[in-house]
């Protein structure tokens, strides 16, 4: 492991920040009026603006990752199309940033995400086959493995950021050296929980990572509308805790601006706020039409800064990219998707019990009379 | 005269909410640019502009607290909550100041608002779109709570809760904005909060239901109407303050009554409606008051539902149960 400087914002500021970008070349929607720096290392085009803390090993590994990330994605929506599937959140143009987060955390870390984050939640140890039983509309899929601490998608908006505090706060409390992260999207930044969340963080010095993954939209309020702070970083000034700004289209600076919070979290020194500016290339969800309040061109600037393609071209350039193995890591990561699909399909129906069944450890009175007029037993 | 469903009622409600007072705003997420999730707002913005339809960050308690503040200073809001389910973060709001103003400040200040909120189960949707947890409201001293069935009712209800000089809870059945059609008058009308809807005359057993589950209910009244009973059925619109006298009166002609809901059984509204019956009519009744609703549990997801949600056939042998006696 390489050494570390103490606090985030100094290992960052070390890096190259992006100041003065022409605001043309700054995709629409995402913009930047007084130029806060953004922390990138890899270019769209797939050069690199600084030596890279991952061997190309790694860099793979990472690229292959996110291809499997697209392919679970490109999936649920299609089978949600086909009534396979209940109401789909697709990530699709935020892969770097929550595959980057999650590669930059430990195994019994926490994760505290959201009905977006199945890449994230996938590479902290959620298995894809529950990941897909719990999109049929199946509660069984959000029975994780022991051993994995990712914890069921948030639903509201908002929540679930607090979590992330008091799962941290256990495990200083229990002796370990884990930590909790927790993603949201820029929205649940308005939410009076997103300031609870991060002033008790703060406060209590939990080792807690905030990672919002700016994505541009709220459903179909732009992000400029939400807040009139320059950027989602700036809002961890007020709360006492280092904030930085980065690429969320970039694996690499995610990856290392995740890891930066993580140690530090580790090490005691507390908790961050990292922003990752991204952006939803799909639908809010597919019970959306983005057409109502979105421009294509809009979508289509942002489709050039797919986090895919620009590790690709990098790639590419070293040598390492070639069409068969992208074939290979296509096929590869179909086959697992298939797998878990069939799996997911061949779980039986639930029985009309089993709601009852889970409700306490022991069902109440009033549950036991219940479930025996469901189940026609009465 | 035009046909609509239940979506577009409550639109045109709006709509003529809006051209015919000044004071009105519409308040809420995605209610703007997007028209709403559920379109129920479509075309407002671009009617009457971004400052009397606005799109909010999401923020719940923004929203009605914003709204609160509005309306004791003379606006007359109407904010979205986008699913009861996601009306928690404002709870304290609704509780603590739409509900008491007007009490705390002993009428010095009211707060003239509606909160619009679609509820109910029955489309598979993710947790927490599908609560119908009404009676939390309900049991909220100071705030009305109205739920149509029809569009007729969604449009004259609406317009009844925006006029009215207190905070109304206006709750949609999502299952059925788009279900059922009929010719709404487009001329400006009310119907009054309050009284509850004789929807079918009969003399055998009452079925008492509101809002979603009136769908199930009916099916069960034609059910039991083939099979020889007479069946009246009462769509309650109003669920605070509740006609209690309406529902007396059906049961004293009666003498049956089956209460309808989605809600879970334990302390639902269906509860409050018994007790009435047991202490206005309890002579009449020829049986004990049956009540069919959702289970004591969490409401499930998509693969489940169809496990909770009242069934027209629990409806049907709870009525054949209480026609035996
Ligand atoms: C408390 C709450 N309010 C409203 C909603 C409806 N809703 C679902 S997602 C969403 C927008 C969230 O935007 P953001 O936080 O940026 O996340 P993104 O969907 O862009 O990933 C809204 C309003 C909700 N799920 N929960
Ligand atoms: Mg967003």
């Amino acid at each position: 492991m390489t050494s570390r400087k103490a606090g985030l914002g100094r290992g960052l500021e070390a890096l190259i920040p992006i100041h003065g970008e022409t605001t043309s070349s700054r995709p629409p929607g995402q913009t930047s009026a007084n130029g806060s720096s953004m922390f990138r290392l890899i270019n769209p085009d797939g050069t690199v603006r600084d030596r890279l803390p991952v061997t190309l090993e790694e860099m793979k590994s990472l690229y292959a990752d996110m291809v499997e990330a697209r392919v679970y994605d490109d999936k649920s929506m299609a089978m949600q199309r086909q009534g396979r599937l209940a109401t789909y959140a697709p990530f699709r143009g935020q892969e770097a940033a929550q595959i980057g987060a999650a590669a930059a955390l430990r195994p019994g870390d926490w994760v505290s995400g959201t009905y977006r984050d199945a890449a994230l939640n996938w590479k902290a140890g959620y298995p894809w086959k529950l990941l897909i039983l719990g999109r049929t509309g199946d509660e069984r899929g959000g029975q994780v493995p022991e051993g994995v601490n990712v914890m069921p998608p948030s639903i509201t908006v908002g929540g679930h950021m607090i979590h992330a505090v008091g799962l941290a706060w256990a495990e200083r409390l229990k002796g370990t050296d884990r930590i909790a992260l927790t993603s949201f999207g820029d929205g649940a930044t308005s939410e009076g929980d997103f300031h609870e969340a991060m002033n008790f963080a703060a406060v209590y010095e939990t080792p807690t990572v905030f990672l919002c993954q700016n994505n541009g939209w709220a459903i179909s309020y732009p992000v400029e509308e939400q807040t009139r702070s320059e950027t989602i970083a700036d809002k961890a000034l007020a709360y006492g805790m280092p904030g930085v700004r980065v690429d969320g289209n970039d694996v690499i600076a995610v990856l290392v601006a995740v890891r930066e919070a993580a140690e530090r979290a580790r090490e005691g020194e507390g908790p961050s706020l990292v922003e990752a500016v991204t952006y939803r290339l799909g639908p809010h969800t597919t019970a959306d039409d983005p057409g109502r309040y979105r421009k294509d061109d809009e979508v289509a600037a942002w489709e050039e800064l797919d986090p895919l393609v620009r590790v690709r071209r990098l790639l590419e350039r070293s040598g390492a990219w070639t069409e068969s193995w992208q074939q290979s890591l296509e096929t590869e990561a179909s086959n697992r998707i298939e797998e878990a699909v069939a799996w997911a399909e061949s779980v039986p129906e639930p029985e009309p019990d089993d709601m009852f069944k889970r409700m306490f450890a022991e069902p109440t009175p009033n549950l036991v009379e219940q479930e025996r007029e469901a189940t026609g037993r009465g | 005269m035009a046909e609509l469903n239940i979506a577009q009622a409550i639109n045109s409600a709006l709509d003529t909410a809006l051209s015919s007072d000044d004071r009105v705003l519409i308040l809420g997420e995605d209610v703007g640019r997007a028209g709403g999730v559920f379109r129920v707002t479509d075309g407002l913005r671009n009617r009457y502009g971004a400052e009397r339809v606005v799109d909010t960050p999401v923020a719940e308690s923004g929203i009605i607290g914003a709204a609160f503040g509005l309306a004791v200073a003379g606006m007359r809001p109407v904010a979205e909550i986008q699913f009861l389910g996601f009306s928690y973060p404002a709870y304290d709001q609704i509780v603590n100041h739409v509900a008491r103003i007007r009490n705390r400040t002993n009428h010095r200040h009211t707060s003239p608002m509606v909160i619009r909120m679609p509820y109910g189960g029955g489309i598979g949707a993710a947790e927490h779109h599908s609560e119908s947890t009404e009676a939390v409201y309900v049991h909220i001293p100071g705030l009305k709570v109205v739920v149509p069935s029809t569009p007729k009712d969604a449009r004259g209800l609406l317009l009844a809760a925006i006029e009215d000089p207190d905070p109304v809870i206006f709750l949609e059945p999502i299952r059925l904005y788009r279900a059922v059609k009929e010719h709404v008058p487009d001329i400006y009308y009310t119907v009054d909060i309050g009284p509850l809807r004789v929807e079918r005359e009969g003399s055998d057993i009452t079925l008492v239901s509101w809002g979603a589950m009136m769908r199930e209910t009916r099916q069960a009244a034609g059910i039991l109407a083939e099979a020889g009973v007479s069946v009246e059925v009462l769509d309650l619109r109003t669920l605070s303050p509740l006609d209690r006298d309406g529902i007396v009166a059906s049961v004293e002609k009666t003498g049956r009554a089956v209460i309808v809901h989605e809600a879970p059984l334990t302390a639902g509204l269906g509860a409050e409606i018994a007790a009435t019956i047991q202490e206005r009519a309890l002579y009449s009744l020829k049986t004990p008051v049956r009540r069919v609703t959702g289970w004591d549990t969490v409401f499930p997801l998509k693969r489940s539902e169809h496990h909770y949600l009242p069934s027209v056939d629990r409806i049907v042998a709870a009525a054949e149960s209480a026609l035996e006696d």
